[in-house]
């Protein structure tokens, strides 16, 4: 067993790391407050290849492997969880899945765009009423000589306010359930699709996320993407991916609040002494610190079976995402607490990791939903 | 057009509190990060923005440790074309002259137009290498560069002077030109180019390759010996005027009306 990471995905941590604290560090603060989609970091995040990391290099991608992507995206969520999430679904929500199940023609024509940031991605699969029940959804797909017309409207979208490509799930045969979800590629032009009103979140604020309204959209045939009722199919496998990153954004997230925690207890000092001196100062890093490792690996077990070939790592992605989610949670409930009443003001950013910190335990499956998913494994 | 870049792998000391090592004459490298000397990076920008322009090709030559390995791959992920690692125990602990020599004895044995490097190293701040080097190569050299220009078997170069001004040098070519902080914007490698220099080679010499004894490499070779590492001694105390602003700046005021500046 080799704990060690590669030359390669050594030298990308690197200089992930130095572009994320020059580029990024600088205005996260300034985007959280303003909600504005970090246009200008996507086009210099394409130059790097890290909108396009897994896919390979036909498709305008980097060709590189999970375990990579996910040390990516735990570097840039150290600074700026909002830019850490985007890069998440972009890669592991809307280019793999393009990817995974798509025609050869959808791959050419679609990879490109979300890769090299002239169209950034994004999934709908969420609806006013199908959260943690995704077959609850009412969107429906009709088949109308050489296309598809989608009616329906999608909530809580990542990236919609940034993309130009989406991957949408819908029911084409309601009555089949499961087996009567299938998923089609959307551009943001094609005629009936709009994107509703932006939301005001607690934390993760600059990821566009906003309403997806479909009124009669029209989608030529060719966008159905992986089989008539297979999209459930497409729901879970993507799920499987992404849950591995989203754990990597807790990991990067909780670590940013860490690094934070330790500069201020060395500079602030009450009694006479630096406050990292008191005992109690140090029973909190060292829980802390010991909690991101674990959840740290995790995240590398769940995507180094994916890079291995593993057919299965539903169990693993689960316990990765669901113990990162506790983990970032009380991590920068922690750093706030080091940081006394600093910490409880925006002068300090481990303010804003901990609103960042509560979506990890929501969203790609609630802690609950990843419980579910461990015990019946456990008990299969 | 042959560009040679010299560049050194440095600690990060900018967040770091720095310990004296346990011979005195060094600090205490655990936990450092590595990475490369500042003005050595613009250096080889510069480099890459010159191959770019006009069809060039780029070297970059280090003097250290294995570790310096990962100084000279990530700068062939962000295009370099060869890299050289000067890896021998015996070339280490050297003063400017001998790392200066090792790197003119590597230089010289190759084609070469431009020399780049960095104007100082930020661990030992000497400046000395870049000049020493186009002595012992025998062409111009220009330092501290903010401007440069490539002309036909000539380069002209912007050299920062103090009070904001800049001296315009033209030299022939070949040519040393040190390189200050700022001339451009230092590239990030792309994980493209990461993942394409991971399978590059890096060539190595020894001291025997560059034809140099024991007596002329590292610290046998050096002009200069450095005796030991030490803090500056502590000042007289510091007077510190505590209350709240409005009584604090009225004992300022006065301390600055007793000392006869006000």
């Amino acid at each position: 067993m080799d704990f060690n990471l590669t030359q390669d995905q050594k030298m990308v941590r690197d200089m992930v790391r130095e572009f994320a604290m020059n580029e990024l560090e600088p205005i996260a603060a300034e985007i959280d407050e303003s909600r504005e989609f970090p246009h200008a970091s996507m086009k210099k995040m394409a130059k790097l290849g890290l909108l396009g990391v897994v896919i390979p290099e036909e498709y305008g991608g980097a060709g590189m492997d999970f375990t990579t992507l996910a040390i990516i995206v735990e570097e840039i969520s150290r600074v700026c969880a909002s830019t850490g999430v985007i890069t998440a679904v972009n890669n592991s929500l809307a280019a793999y899945p393009i990817y995974h199940f798509g025609t050869e023609e959808q791959r050419k024509k679609y990879l490109p765009l979300i890769t090299s940031g002239k169209s950034l991605g994004a999934i709908g699969i969420t609806e006013p009423n199908a959260g943690s029940d995704p077959a609850s959804m009412e969107t429906t797909a009709v088949l109308d000589g050489d296309h598809y017309v989608l009616n329906g409207t999608k909530c809580w979208i990542t990236n919609a306010e940034g993309a130009g490509v989406f991957v949408i799930f819908a029911y084409t045969d309601a009555a089949a359930r499961h087996k009567g979800m299938s998923a089609f590629i959307v551009e943001k032009d094609f005629p009936g699709f709009s994107i509703g009103k932006h939301e005001n979140l607690m934390g993760i604020r600059a990821t566009g996320n906003t309403e997806l309204i479909m009124d009669d959209c029209k989608v030529p045939k060719e966008n159905l993407l992986g089989e008539e009722g297979g999209g459930f199919k497409v729901i879970m496998h993507t799920l499987d991916v992404s849950r591995i990153d989203i754990g990597a954004q807790g990991v990067g997230i909780a670590q940013g609040a860490l690094d934070a925690a330790v500069k201020y207890s060395k500079e602030r000092e009450q009694f006479g002494k630096p406050i990292c001196e008191f005992e109690m100062i140090q029973d909190m890093i060292a829980e802390m610190a010991t909690q991101i490792d674990a959840a740290r690996l995790l995240v590398y077990r769940s995507a180094s079976m994916k890079d291995a070939g593993a057919k299965r790592f539903t169990r693993e992605a689960a316990m990765a995402k669901y113990y990162a989610a506790e983990v970032v949670v009380d991590v920068t409930r922690k750093a706030v607490q080091i940081h006394g009443g600093y910490g409880y003001s925006k002068e300090y950013a481990v303010e804003r990791m901990y609103r960042d910190a509560k979506i990890i335990e929501i969203y790609e499956g609630t802690s609950q939903i990843q419980k579910i998913v461990i015990a019946r494994n456990e008990l299969r | 057009m042959k560009i040679v870049v010299c560049v050194k792998q440095v600690p990060d000391t900018a967040e770091a509190d720095v310990k004296l090592g346990s011979d005195g004459r060094g600090i205490e490298m655990e936990g450092l990060p590595l990475q490369i000397n500042e003005s050595d990076n613009y250096a080889l920008e510069e480099s890459l923005l010159i191959k770019e322009d006009r069809d060039g090709e780029v070297t970059v030559i280090t003097l250290g440790p294995e570790s310096a390995d990962e100084v000279l791959r990530m700068s062939m992920a962000k295009g370099a074309d060869e890299a050289v690692r000067l890896a021998d125990p015996a070339l280490e602990g050297g003063d400017a002259w001998a790392v200066a020599l090792a790197l003119a004895k590597a230089i010289g044995g190759m084609e070469y137009d431009l020399v780049l490097t960095g104007c100082m190293a930020s661990d030992d701040g000497m400046t000395q290498v870049g000049v020493t080097l186009a002595e012992m190569l025998g062409v111009p050299h220009a330092t501290y560069v903010t401007e440069m220009e490539i002309g036909d078997g000539s380069v002209t170069v912007g050299r920062e002077l103090e009070g904001g001004l800049v001296e315009r040098v033209e030299m022939s070519l070949p040519a040393v030109v040190t390189i200050q902080t700022g001339i451009n914007e230092p590239r990030y490698a792309s994980i493209m180019g990461i993942a394409k220099a991971a399978k590059r080679e890096i060539h190595t010499k020894s001291a025997a390759d560059l034809c140099l004894d024991a007596g002329e490499a590292g610290e046998a070779g050096s002009r200069t010996k450095l005796l030991k590492l030490d803090y500056p001694p502590a000042g007289e105390g510091a007077e510190i005027l505590d209350g709240t602003p409005s009584e604090a700046s009225a004992k300022l005021a006065n301390v600055l009306k007793e000392k006869g500046f006000a």
